[in-house]
């Protein structure tokens, strides 16, 4: 049981296949100013939206790579094709969206799910999103759920607001390139005391080879309000590597309770380098449900920044890297005001050579008492090749706080298998069980249908893949 | 044919030898008291005899019906009818006792011909019904079967799950490693009208222990004294008594003469 090398392996075929789709247009390959005022002359923007692309651009240029995290070496951003426009307009049903699209969509379960469970379904395929919907309830409360370009155009007001600050162009060097060329996302908004009561759900998907995927999302909680918003992201394997480099930006005002789940599966050719931040105001809660599977690298850090006395912040992840993965992950909350909690859970697996990281941020200021901050994170290494760290910083300005921290790093333990397979297990069964244990904390926070898919996913290569 | 024979076996755990020449035979429908001091080898041969990596057999042979097990591996082994009731049941994070055990039956149901698999639940539904009335009857709430394996189980709460285990699947030959250290005496009590409730002329027992309080509540047939990686002494229940008041010296006297 010793010797033999133990396979866990998420199955990609699933997300796997391409389509041949012509496209509207497409941006020749390599950043420049051209690019950038080609892409917002296709979306028809007010100035002052050319005027921050521009001004990030320069942000962009100027900044240098960062040195610390995942090995970023290899990224040419002159291989790039920075926009690709699949089709002149966007679907309001899901006839309306070119065929070929649509298939994609329903291969991966998209409409399936909107049926089933969703309140909203927003669909982005490269760089434009080709469907959107949202329940008319929902609607006629004045929730607002649409991509982020139409927001621009229809809602001037309130992204103008919002958009860019919790992450300005000037935060680091993968903000700046998405402030510069950032296309689709979602834009949600829920006014004053409207819950909505299922979720919301974009899907991220990549299909050309070589291409960029700049989307940026921005919710808006108003006072009291709750929702919960969904993200899946898939692409198919290329010999040349993607780019994928999300801003996404929440406001929960006082009182209100987003909740952001992510389960990236992005093929193992994706540079996967998302900022995520979180502002909560006063009694306001912010949960961010991370889960990372996919990718070559993937560098992220979802925020919360605690401004409001009272507010809360959850961030569960877990990452998974296989041969050729490095997650570099982790979580970051800054306690601003008193009385405010924070939880980390992080929970991380590693097999084949797989690397995995976390990287987290407990920050208390001056004045913030009464804070009171858990963080947890776990690793579990299944073989010898494969690499675990953890890089738990805190940062605390304020005595009277209760800040807890623990950290475990394991190797798939011998007496856990034994003992399921005295039971009649096999080895693989039983690996799959402690596996899924293992992430079962953060499994049972998503909804039923992505758990299960999340499972399966676990459990496919696992299967008969040992020995 | 025994059930269940080991061969002159040698054992060895991280290069140390435990086992040194162990014969041993069991049948179904018996049951064995294995005694002996600490370290005298006696979880070793339950813990070879289910096959785990770390014991490794140097020399000599298992044989269940008359087939060596000494190349199958775990899972196979409880196929075929063993099981053990470890001493220190491991904690699972995350996993259910309710997921697991099913999916263990499930397993046992696929693999195995023997008749012992006509007893196993077939269905879900079945197997709910006989968990939740064999857990009651350990005086355990049925709560426990939903929660991770052995997360937050005091010592007699996990003593209590691994024969709620056995009962479920009615293995052939069972080892219980000292079912009874950390228990209290009505928990005791209990696990031993459980055990001897399933006793039967498909089950062969053996019962690993130091005391003899338990063997005060299932009454072994035979007791055999193991001494330095060896039986050194079998018999009738009248051995337990003389150890009781005795203590290990006499039995290390008779080591010693035999030696000579």
């Amino acid at each position: 049981m010793q010797a033999t090398k133990r396979k866990i392996d998420i199955d990609y075929t699933k997300y796997d296949f391409r389509d041949e789709v012509k496209y509207v247009y497409q941006s020749k390959r390599g950043l420049s100013r051209e690019v950038v005022e080609e892409i917002s002359y296709w979306k028809n923007e007010p100035e002052w939206m050319r005027q921050f692309r521009l001004h990030s651009l320069e942000v962009f240029l100027k900044k240098p790579m960062p040195t610390w995290g995942a090995d970023l070496s290899e990224i040419n951003f002159d291989e790039y094709i920075y926009y690709i426009k699949p089709t002149d307009r966007q679907g309001k049903s899901w006839d309306e969206v070119p065929e070929k699209i649509r298939q994609t969509f329903e291969r991966l379960g998209i409409p399936e799910a909107e049926r089933k469970f969703l309140a909203g379904v927003g669909a982005q395929y490269e760089s434009e999103v080709v469907y959107h919907s949202l329940r008319e309830d929902l609607m006629k409360k004045g929730v607002i759920f649409v991509d982020m370009d139409t927001a621009v155009r229809e809602y001037p007001d309130l992204v103008k607001k919002y958009f860019g600050t919790v992450i300005p162009p000037e935060d680091n060097k993968f903000a700046a390139l998405n402030s510069a060329v950032w296309s689709g996302g979602s834009f949600v908004y829920v006014p004053k005391g409207v819950k909505v009561d299922f979720p919301l759900q974009a899907y991220f998907r990549i299909n050309a080879e070589s291409v960029g995927q700049f989307e940026r999302t921005l919710i808006i909680a108003e006072e009291g309000a709750s929702v919960h918003y969904i993200e899946g992201c898939t692409a198919p394997v290329y010999r040349e590597d993607s780019l994928h480099s999300a801003v996404v930006e929440i406001i929960a005002l006082p009182g209100s309770h987003v909740r952001y789940t992510t389960v990236q599966n992005w093929s193992k050719n994706v540079y996967n380098l998302v900022t995520k931040r979180a502002v909560a105001y006063e009694d306001a809660f912010v949960e961010w449900v991370d889960g990372n599977l996919g990718s070559k690298v993937t560098m992220k850090y979802p925020a919360v920044y605690l401004l409001g006395k009272g507010a809360k912040a959850e961030i569960l992840s877990i990452a998974y890297a296989g041969a050729g993965q490095h997650q570099d992950t982790g979580a970051k909350v800054i306690h601003v005001a008193p009385y405010t909690t924070s939880n980390i859970v992080s929970k991380s697996i590693s097999k084949d050579g797989g690397r995995t990281s976390y990287r987290g941020l407990v920050k208390v200021q001056k004045g913030a008492v009464g804070v009171k901050s858990t963080v947890r994170c776990d690793a579990l290494m299944l073989d010898e090749f494969s690499r675990s760290d953890t890089y738990p910083y805190m940062e605390i300005d304020e005595e009277l706080v209760s800040i807890g921290h623990e950290a475990t790093v394991g190797k798939i333990s011998e007496d856990q298998l034994f003992y399921l397979m005295s039971r009649g297990l096999s080895e693989s069964e039983a690996l799959t069980l402690v596996v899924l244990g293992f992430i079962e904390p953060f499994a049972k926070e998503l909804p039923l249908d992505y758990a299960i898919e999340l499972n399966k996913l676990i459990k496919l290569e696992m299967e008969g893949a040992i020995g | 044919m025994p059930t269940l024979e080991v061969r002159d076996l040698y054992v060895s755990v991280d290069g140390k030898e435990i086992l040194k020449g162990l014969n041993f035979t069991v049948n179904k429908g018996e049951v064995h008291a294995l005694m002996g001091p600490n370290g005298s080898g006696k979880s070793t041969l339950a813990y070879t005899i289910m096959g785990h990596p770390k014991y490794k057999v140097e020399s000599g042979d298992i044989l269940f019906e008359g087939k060596s097990i000494l190349e199958m591996k775990p899972d196979e082994r409880a196929k075929l009818g063993l099981f053990l009731a470890f001493q220190y049941p491991v904690e699972v994070p995350g996993v259910t006792l309710f997921n697991f055990l099913w999916k263990a039956i499930q397993s046992n149901n696929l693999d195995s011909t023997s008749p012992r698999v006509s007893k196993l639940p077939r269905s879900i539904v079945d197997y709910k019904k006989e968990l939740i009335d064999r857990i009651k009857n350990l005086n355990m709430s049925e709560i426990f079967i939903y929660r991770p394996i052995g997360v937050g189980f005091s010592g007699g709460e996990k003593k209590r799950m691994e024969i709620l285990q056995m009962a479920m699947l009615k293995p052939t030959i069972a080892f219980l490693d000292e079912p009874d250290s950390g228990l209290d005496i009505d928990s005791l009590k209990t696990v031993a009208d459980v055990v001897n409730s399933i006793r039967s002329q498909d089950l062969g027992m053996v019962v690993i222990t130091h005391y003899q309080r338990i063997l005060n509540y299932i009454k072994p047939d035979f007791v055999h004294i193991m001494l330095d990686g060896k039986i050194v002494k079998s018999g009738g229940p009248d051995i337990v008594e003389k150890l009781e008041q005795e203590g290990y010296a006499w039995i290390r006297e008779i080591a010693a003469e035999s030696a000579d």
